[in-house]
């Protein structure tokens, strides 16, 4: 597959991870935003063949993780409305609300539709013009433009029976909230390559100006990440501290002005709920006031659930994707929490930190045995 | 096909059976016995079935019988690649296959929808003729049932195998050593792909065809070596799926290389587009040898003389040091444990 | 867990929407988002829309650089083994 097997080179690779052992002098803890960096990380075994001194902290950039209990329980409550379509990104459909998940809503006879795109949402309205059709959007800066831009295509062809109950969070204002936590110890951070694609590595300029952290904008293959490691080690090594961009192929600074439009034309900034992390204001995007009659939440208002759920208090979720602690400091964690039975949605995606680090349970392998 | 005899009246013709399956076509009346005699006894053609009797009276070899049975519920029914007739008898033959088994006998349990188009039937029914005469079987005895309309997608299908295992021959996990080599017959989760593209229906345009095939003719070049520990057929849970059994089972450790293991192009593309892990992919035609380190080049030469099994490739080793579980050795030369699939895998965005 | 866009080649363009394969698999994308894109682009596509055109010449050289430097890294290796042979 082009413009991705050449990122995967083996010898590359080999490369890569000698000019790293090379330059890496001391513990370097990494938070990488981005659960697709994450992903990447635990599938290819990287942590194994990295000096034991570099570690990765997985950070909240899961738009299915950190959304909070009582949206999945109001996407559920739509879910039971008759004549109503949810349609959602196949992620969604497991996260468990405070009592059932739209997978088992489904089971249960409700329509809930996997789309691959928030077009296929707004075909489906066309469609189905004697039910509503609810898309329920998640995602940050990448995915927001796409489901702004439904809304459009909604409005264009007048369609009624078509809204969004939407959960669209931002990136750098939890970076900031993750800072400004006394608890967390970051030295770096990989940044995130696809939602840099849209806003462009300008908006990390804060990270390196008044956190003093260096940014390297990292691809999503194997090799992209550990290039980006051994530029930041380089930073480091030279006393850089700035936003260097490694996924220079599709990054640039200020990213596609075209989807910021979009994205500026249909929402606006809210305070936002993170799941495990509270609230943080401008977090959060919300539809426009003028673009109302598509909002799921006001739309529906009489059907949303009264009671605001509470999150599982064993669950430190919260802590995991802010960095503070990892699955194995969780009692729960393999027992009370399994992808099977997921108490908070770390666990719930394949690529939230919990899920992945129970799926591909670390092994290392040397002469001799096993360790961990 | 059924218990009761036949009413014996001129035999229609395929073209004079109902549009579509009725309810009363599993019935056990008139119905039933046109439609097994216009469609199944024909399509099958064997004495066995012929007789019509409640059972099908064998004549076994004095080797060892392998039995297996498996019930097939694929939607769509139809995919590109194959249906669930060809599914249906190539999977249970390769089950027999992977015990060393030379099949030989099928039974067939349908479960019809109603309002199933007798078309559709007999096309599936063909399919499965034709699967089961290039497996060298006879679909000998078999069952129809009608259910209600929207209580099945188009129609199930249940079949049984025996097949004999010649003297001597006793493949199992329990072999497997460590040194052992792990070959793999072909490109990995070309049958999950493609039903999984279509499943979705998320309008991807793609020429993804599923494997579902015999692999009669590989097995039976290579039975003779004595070399070989164990086969299985790496079907639901894909590649790792059966790798980790293995390796349960035997104690030891298969680990397999991301480098060695080869996706069709578009199947990776489908992968990276839904965010789904081929490895987790079902195959339908293809099967995962292990084999002593002194035979393996020579297992491998001969399974790529068999089409089935042209693109044949060593993908790993057995060692012994992660007892118990499977490994992957990834394209930056790290080591992780395969793990189970909790979960059916679904399209992902993120 | 988050964005998961796939490099794919822009066939034909109608409107709106082009046909983009990616490794092989085809699905109509939503061009929207880009102010410019022509048959021959490499677009990075995530839930059907082009997000991005990738720079094929940026890739091409950063991946050249990568690999100047590996076979630099790998003559010196094999340089100074030979002469401690």
């Amino acid at each position: 597959m082009k413009l991705v097997d050449e990122y995967r080179d083996p010898a590359v690779a080999r490369y890569l991870l000698e000019q790293i052992r090379e330059l890496c002098d001391g513990p370097l803890n990494i938070m990488e935003i981005c659960g697709g960096h994450t992903h990447s990380i635990v599938r290819s075994g990287m942590e194994q063949v990295l000096p034991p001194t570099i570690k990765f902290v997985h950070g909240p950039g899961c738009p299915v993780c950190v959304t909070p209990t009582a949206k999945i329980d109001q996407a559920i409550a739509l879910a039971r409305r008759p004549r109503t379509i949810i349609a959602t990104y196949g992620d969604m459909m497991r996260v468990p609300g405070s009592s059932s998940s739209l997978l088992q809503e489904k089971a249960k006879g409700a329509h809930v539709k996997i789309v691959y795109s928030s077009l296929d949402a707004v075909r489906l309205a066309v469609e189905n013009p004697d039910s509503e059709v609810v898309f329920f959007a998640v995602g940050f800066e990448t995915t927001i433009p796409a489901n702004g831009l439904s809304v459009i295509r909604a409005k264009q062809l007048g369609l009624t029976n078509y809204s969004m109950l939407s959960n669209h969070v931002l990136v750098p204002p939890v970076i900031r909230a993750v800072l400004d936590d006394p608890a967390v110890r970051i030295d770096a951070f990989l940044g995130p390559g696809h939602v840099s694609t849209i806003v462009g590595s300008q908006d990390y300029e804060f990270i390196p100006a008044e956190y003093h952290r260096p940014v390297v904008i990292s691809g999503f293959e194997p090799n992209d990440i550990l290039e980006s490691l051994f530029m930041i080690l380089k930073q480091r090594r030279e006393g850089r501290c700035e936003v260097e961009v490694q996924y220079s192929r599709a990054v640039t600074k200020y990213g596609n002005p075209r989807a910021l439009d979009v994205v500026k034309d249909v929402f606006s900034p809210v305070e936002q709920e993170w799941r495990g992390i509270g609230a943080i204001a401008e977090s959060g995007l919300s539809l426009r006031e003028e673009l109302r009659a598509f909002d799921a939440y006001h739309k529906f208002h009489d059907w949303m659930p009264l009671q605001r759920p509470e999150e599982p208090s064993e669950c430190v979720c919260g802590e995991i994707t802010r960095g503070v602690k990892e699955p194995r400091d969780c009692a729960s964690f393999g027992t009370g929490c399994t992808p099977e039975r997921p108490l908070g949605a770390c666990m719930v995606s394949t690529e939230g930190t919990c899920a992945a680090y129970y799926r591909y349970q670390l092994v290392t392998v040397q002469t001799g045995g096993v360790r961990d | 096909m059924n218990r009761q005899r036949l009413a014996r009246s001129r035999p229609l013709t395929m073209e004079e059976l109902p549009d579509v399956v009725q309810i009363a076509h599993g019935s056990g009346g008139k119905l039933t016995h046109q439609l097994i005699e216009t469609l199944f006894v024909p399509l099958f053609d064997n004495p066995c079935l012929k007789a019509l009797g409640d059972q099908a009276i064998l004549d076994p070899s004095t080797e060892r019988m392998a039995l297996s049975t498996d019930a097939f519920v694929v939607k769509p029914y139809v995919f590109p690649g194959g249906n669930i007739g060809d599914l249906a008898v190539n999977g249970t033959v390769n089950d027999l296959l992977m015990g060393g088994a030379t099949p030989a006998y099928l039974t067939a349990s349908f479960i019809l929808e109603e309002g199933l188009p007798t078309k559709e039937l007999a096309f599936v029914a063909e399919s499965m003729a034709i699967a089961a005469k290039k497996a060298g079987v006879q679909i000998v005895a078999g069952d129809t049932k009608v259910v209600e309309r929207g209580a099945a997608d188009g129609l199930y299908i249940t079949t049984t195998g025996v097949g004999f295992v010649p003297k001597g021959l006793q493949w199992s996990p329990a072999h497997i050593r460590a040194g052992d080599v792990v070959i793999v017959s072909g490109t990995i989760g070309d049958h999950g792909a493609s039903v999984l593209a279509h499943r979705f229906g998320i309008d991807f345009e793609s020429q993804i065809q599923s494997d579902t095939a015999c692999l009669r003719e590989v097995v039976m070049a290579v039975r003779d070596l004595p070399g070989i520990r164990c086969m299985r057929d790496p079907t639901r849970g894909g590649l790792a799926t059966t790798v980790q059994e293995l390796s349960h089972t035997s104690g030891l450790n298969l680990r397999i290389r991301e480098t060695s293991i080869v996706l069709q192009e578009d199947v990776r593309g489908i992968c990276e587009v839904l965010g789904l892990d081929a490895l987790y992919l079902a195959n339908e035609g293809k099967l995962v040898a292990v084999v002593a380190p002194e035979e393996a080049d020579e297992c491998l030469r001969i399974m790529r003389t068999v089409k089935e099994s042209k693109d044949a490739a060593v993908i790993g080793e057995v060692t012994d040091d992660i007892p118990g579980f499977a490994s992957l050795e990834t394209y930056i030369g790290a080591v992780r444990v395969l793990d189970l699939l909790s979960l059916d895998q679904l399209p992902r965005i993120c | 867990m988050m964005c998961l866009a796939v490099p794919g080649e822009v066939l034909d363009i109608d409107g709106s929407i082009a046909m983009v394969d990616m490794a092989g698999v085809k699905r109509r994308v939503c061009i929207d988002l880009l102010a410019e894109v022509h048959p021959g682009d490499y677009v990075l596509v995530h839930v059907g829309f082009a997000l991005q055109i990738i720079d094929e010449q940026e890739a091409q050289e950063t991946l050249k650089l990568l690999r100047a430097c590996f076979q630099e890294d790998l003559h010196a290796a094999v340089g100074s083994q030979q002469e401690g042979d």
